[in-house]
């Protein structure tokens, strides 16, 4: 047995290229595609490091032919992009082996059950037959099918055949997860599920998730990096974590009893202030905490109805980004 | 490992060498076609002719039977015996392609899972050699493979002269048997990797057979040639078959310009299945 089995090189190259922080899961550098004379990637740049990337982007932006392309589906036209460090037009393999795919549309075996459709394709990615049945089993589990491993993939739900392409994706122990709308078709509970599972295998350290959505709360609620993307170009790049954060200088109040006095008082401590009707917007200044603003209040006998901290959601950070 | 266990867990185990992913391919696409009761009792249908063979050459060396029967000169165990023999598992090998073939490919492009294939380190030849597997080995179990059971039957009984003479028939039976699954295999799956629909492609490979020779000889007779023979691919391979077995047919057609046809034929599968089978098709 041990003859017909190599070494896990590949499974060590995984542990090798997820320990190394300084290796981007996406390296883009003047990616471009053509598909006879539509361009439909243009001169991409960009470096993507990020626990889970969000490629966002309107229908027809180019989120499903970057993906394709560095899956090795597509060709470059010119450029070239690295997956976790490595060429897609020379180690196509080594990528694929690497990485776990969940296409868009409806993809099966059918009169096949799902675990044998989940172990063959883990025996397709290089496992030994008893391994692949184990995590077939494992995934299903995982992804919530155990009680429905044994139908045919055929009577299966629209929500239980994302949730076995996500079985399969996962199966062979990838270090990149491809999700490609991963919630496409799903009623609203069956999407909080997926998006509840995707941000389990996220938190479990793992792996890195890469997420492609026209669907800004699924990105939003997942992703660390949003990719946004519009007509094959980069509109804008935007690490969700830092905005959050930085976000936090951002404060919305509703007031009760203000008159110019506060407004003045405030912009004395440094902080930027915007008025409307009771309501004041600001950004405070460095070294100015809330509780400032409370004692400011207190002593000009303004009372606080409601404290906000504002921040740009993503959905404002994507309309800029189209809009630009 | 429990099975049970909910969260995701990564893999740091083995991994099989590269060249052995198309065994899977073939392992479970072979699983999935003996799965049909119908398809099992074909192959099982096939074996009857061999067998019947079989009895034959026993009969033919059982000297006291024969003089009962007074029938010695009918039962003759030469290239012609065997010619005859792949005539008919010929036919039964199409039939079994026709039930066969086009389940192979074309579910798994009704059903979109190609990019779940492309997406591993798998790459299309792969999978196109695992997917003919499956049908060479399973025609290759009805043709030559019998064939050569049979050559070796009639040695043991005719002794070391006659299989010395007559060795060359065992190559023959080889060789126009691999021609002809190949043959088959390319057609069964270009066809099933283009027609979604299984019964219309299985249908399309009856047609392809049939019309093609009934629009040869159609060419033939309005246009008074002889190269109507070229599309029908039974005549190509009568002819063929009937130079590998040494029998003189006088067919108008040479080895050679059948031999090139062939290719042709192959190469036009080929290509057929090289346009179709990929993860996506890039609309320009």
């Amino acid at each position: 047995m041990s003859t017909a089995i190599q070494s896990g090189a590949a499974a060590v190259t995984n542990q090798q290229a997820a320990a190394a922080p300084q290796t981007p899961v996406i390296d883009l550098q003047g990616l471009s595609v053509r598909f006879g004379s539509r361009e439909i990637l243009k001169d991409l740049v960009c470096s993507l490091r990020g626990r889970a990337i969000g490629l966002l982007g309107p229908n027809g932006a180019g989120k499903s032919t970057l993906i394709n392309t560095l899956l090795g589906f597509y060709k470059p036209s010119s450029g070239s992009a690295r997956v976790l460090g490595h060429d897609i037009r020379t180690d196509t393999r080594r990528i694929r082996s690497l990485v776990g795919y969940m296409p868009e549309n409806d993809a099966f075996i059918s009169k096949m059950s799902a675990v044998s459709f989940v172990q063959m394709m883990a025996e397709l990615s290089g496992l030994p037959t008893e391994a692949a049945l184990e995590r077939a089993h494992e995934a299903l589990f995982c992804v919530g099918l155990a009680e429905a491993r044994y139908r045919e993939l055929g009577t299966y739900s629209l929500g239980m055949k994302q949730l076995a392409k996500l079985a399969q994706a996962i199966a062979h122990g990838p270090k990149l997860l491809i999700l490609d709308e991963p919630t496409n078709g799903l009623d609203p509970s069956a999407r909080q599920r997926m998006i509840r599972m995707i941000g389990d295998i996220r938190d479990s350290n793992r792996l890195q998730i890469v997420l492609c959505s026209h669907l800004l709360r699924d990105v939003e609620d997942t992703c660390e990096e949003v990719l946004i993307l519009n007509q094959g170009r980069i509109a804008h790049y935007s690490n969700l974590e830092e905005e959050r954060k930085a976000n936090k200088r951002f404060l919305e109040l509703e007031l009760y009893g203000a008159n110019g006095d506060f407004t003045e008082a405030v912009e004395k401590l440094g902080c930027e202030c915007a008025t409307t009707a009771n309501r004041l917007k600001m950004i405070l200044a460095d070294g100015v905490e809330v509780r400032d603003i409370y004692r400011i209040a207190a002593e000009r006998d303004v009372r606080i109805r409601r404290l906000n901290f504002r921040r740009d959601t993503l959905e404002d950070i994507f309309l800029k980004a189209m809009e630009s | 490992m429990a099975v049970y266990r909910r969260s995701y867990t990564s893999y740091a185990g083995p991994l099989t060498p590269a060249w052995s992913r198309s065994l899977v391919l073939f392992r479970y696409s072979r699983k999935k076609l003996f799965r049909s009761k119908l398809q099992t009792a074909l192959f099982v249908l096939c074996f009857f002719y061999p067998l019947l063979c079989l009895i034959l050459i026993y009969l033919a060396h059982n000297l006291s039977f024969l003089e009962r029967l007074e029938a010695n000169q009918s039962i003759s165990i030469d290239n012609r015996f065997f010619f005859f023999f792949i005539n008919v598992q010929g036919v039964l090998a199409f039939v079994l392609t026709a039930f066969t073939g086009p389940g192979l490919i074309s579910p798994d492009i009704a059903n979109g899972a190609l990019p779940l294939y492309f997406c591993r380190p798998f790459s299309r030849a792969e999978y196109v050699l695992g997917k003919a597997s499956v049908l060479v080995i399973l025609l290759s179990q009805i043709t030559w493979m019998p064939g050569l059971v049979l050559f070796a039957v009639q040695s043991s009984l005719a002794g070391a002269h006659w299989t010395w003479d007559h060795l060359w028939i065992a190559g023959s039976l080889v060789l126009s048997s691999l021609i002809w699954i190949a043959i088959l295999s390319l057609l069964a799956m270009a066809l099933s990797a283009w027609v979604k629909w299984r019964i219309v492609a299985g249908a399309l490979l009856l047609a392809v057979l049939f019309f093609g020779a009934g629009f040869a000889e159609a060419i033939n007779a309005v246009m008074r040639t002889q190269s109507g023979h070229f599309i029908n691919l039974v005549f190509l391979m009568k002819t063929i078959w009937t130079y590998l077995f040494r029998i003189d047919t006088g067919q108008s057609m040479t080895s050679a310009e059948a031999w090139t046809a062939l290719l042709v034929y192959c190469g036009i599968c080929l290509a057929l299945l090289v346009r179709k089978v990929r993860a996506y098709e890039v609309v320009k």
